[in-house]
């Protein structure tokens, strides 16, 4: 494997994340809870289709016949999306997105933050871009947990539960392989290894303050980041290829 | 004596709307005119946050990255529009989940239009066209409107909808210049649309119940039929520039008058949709309803917590 062939899946990985959440993220613009929070969610929902495009792109630009950032977005089968199972996940209740949401957003910032240092100068852009961004949702995501976990005994219940059945998807967003080792020898990439300890002490500083507790369960899922997704991915695919399969090659 | 005081209120009111003094939120005004505004203003919030829907509808399946982000920013301006006139109801003593109970009611109503579905991707042209640009012509007079906060929100309003206009005139404009299924689907989307564009500056003159005592409260500045009319002189062009027809048999330029004569509109229609009975009336209202219902907890949750938090910082 070259370094650029490890560039194209790295930032595959991280152009499919933004864009299979925002597109979760976009199912509910015009439903949230409250009209300030439809406007939150729609706006995380804006910033991640926008960062998608950034690393799609850049991921387009260095695979082995170079491709736009749409037809990678809209043209792939599903076994060649490599986001985490995590942000494929149903909407659920509203504890369950924000849920979602913060073990995303708190595995994302201190990458984006280790990223700024990358010796690849165009990767560190798109990382300082994204930070500003993903700095507001993890505090706004944060902030959700906490209010819902001490909220009422009902939120406490149900975000617990969105926890209980959340949690195992997010290990997956630590994992490694030769993509990794290459890009983490040449500097381009920091370890899972650096990432880990930062998102775990967030986890447990945010948990504490939402009197919430880690799930005795300890199993881990894992599969996306190789292509093997869940039952979900499928048709969150068909909606949002809808229109490029219905009508191929066009412009719109 | 308290009449004579009344009255003489009355007459410095007045005094100011002939004058076109803004009225603020702390003025006195007789409670007609702040029973309309807080009507119309309600109304028109409840017509951005019900828009929402049948755009929101088409996110999930825009059909690249810059349509569906642009689509995104759209949809969440206009839940923004709905913040801020919400807001505006509220300096004239409204309640905003009252008034946001009243149109899961069915008691209080929005914009007809959004009770027409969204079938395919050229709708969302079409609405920011049509539906868009016949917002902007009933909205611009009223950025003049005789109430201060009314007018300042229209004014940012009036900013952001010209930009929707523009990115669903580009969407369409793609489509009519595209492959012969994306023309079938723009002129589709046009045939589908107009008339309900049309009807969306309400009644005629002669049937509009409340055009004539809001023209004299400058709360309305131009007649239902004068904007509906100004509206077919500017969009009949724009159709006819990229190769569209407008879906009415009537359509004439008037020499004489210098404006489009064009055929009559169906009220029987118009009258149904108001009435409930359109096509997606029962949807829009029932997912508005739906959201407030489900997010109930939600609400309970950060006022909880937020009592908590307040009680040990004055503990």
């Amino acid at each position: 494997m070259t370094k650029q062939e490890a560039l194209h899946i790295y930032l595959l990985r991280m152009g499919d994340d933004s864009l299979i959440l925002g597109q979760r993220l976009s199912q509910l613009c015009g439903h949230g809870p409250i009209l300030e929070e439809d406007i939150a969610l729609t706006n995380v929902a804006l910033d991640l289709i926008g960062q998608a495009t950034l690393f799609l792109e850049y991921s387009g630009e260095l695979a082995e016949q170079p491709k736009t950032n749409d037809e990678l977005a809209y043209l792939r089968l599903e076994k060649e999306y490599v986001n985490a199972i995590l942000v494929e996940q149903p909407n659920g209740h509203f504890g369950d997105t924000i849920l979602r949401q913060f073990l995303f957003d708190a595995y994302r910032k201190p990458l984006l933050e280790k990223l700024l240092d990358s010796n690849d100068e165009r990767l560190a852009g798109i990382a300082e871009k994204s930070l500003k961004e993903t700095k507001y949702h993890l505090r706004h995501s944060s902030e959700w947990v906490i209010r819902l976990g001490d909220g009422t005994e009902e939120s406490h219940e149900r975000i617990q539960n969105s926890l209980e059945s959340l949690l195992r998807y997010a290990h997956e967003l630590f994992f490694e392989n030769e993509v990794d080792k290459l890009l983490i020898a040449e500097g381009i990439v920091p370890s899972a290894e650096s990432i880990f300890p930062i998102w775990e002490k967030t986890l447990n500083d945010v948990l504490k303050e939402a009197t919430l507790t880690l799930p005795k369960n300890n199993w881990k899922f894992q599969g996306g980041r190789e292509g093997r997704h869940s039952e979900h991915m499928g048709y969150l695919l068909a909606e949002m290829q809808y229109m490029q399969r219905t009508y191929p090659n066009m412009e719109w | 004596m308290k009449d004579l005081n009344i009255s003489k209120l009355e007459a410095i009111f007045q005094q100011k709307i002939d004058d076109d003094v803004k009225i603020e939120p702390n003025d006195w005004m007789p409670d007609a005119y702040r029973k309309s505004l807080i009507r119309q203003i309600s109304q028109h919030a409840h017509s951005e946050v019900v828009g929402m829907l049948p755009e929101g509808n088409w996110i999930t399946r825009a059909p690249n990255l810059r349509r569906k982000a642009v689509l995104l920013a759209k949809v969440q301006d206009e839940a923004g529009h709905g913040l801020y006139l919400y807001s505006a109801a509220e300096t004239l003593g409204a309640d905003r989940e009252k008034t946001i109970d009243d149109l899961h009611s069915g008691k209080a109503k929005y914009s007809s239009i959004f009770n027409y579905p969204t079938l395919t991707w050229a709708d969302m042209g079409a609405i920011g066209w049509l539906v868009d640009g016949a917002a902007i012509m009933n909205q611009v007079p009223l950025c003049r409107c005789s109430y201060g906060p009314y007018a300042r929100a229209m004014i940012r309003v009036c900013k952001e909808e010209s930009f929707h206009q523009r990115q669903g005139f580009e969407v369409i404009n793609k489509l009519a210049e595209g492959t012969i299924e994306q023309k079938e689907m723009a002129q589709d989307a046009l045939n589908r649309f107009w008339w309900p564009a049309l009807m969306m500056f309400g009644p005629s003159d002669d049937d509009s119940s409340h055009t004539e005592q809001s023209m004299r409260w400058k709360i309305k500045r131009n007649t239902n039929d004068e904007l509906r009319q100004m509206f077919v002189d500017v969009t009949v062009p724009q159709a006819e520039s990229i190769g569209l027809k407008v879906p009415d048999p009537h359509l004439k330029w008037n020499e004489e008058k210098e404006c489009y004569d064009f055929g009559p509109i169906d009220w029987d229609e118009f009258w149904q949709v108001v009435g409930g009975n359109g096509p997606c009336n029962k949807e829009r209202v029932d997912a508005r309803r739906k959201a407030k219902e489900d997010g109930k907890w939600v609400v309970e949750a950060a006022m909880a917590f937020a009592n908590k938090r307040n009680a040990k910082k004055t503990a």
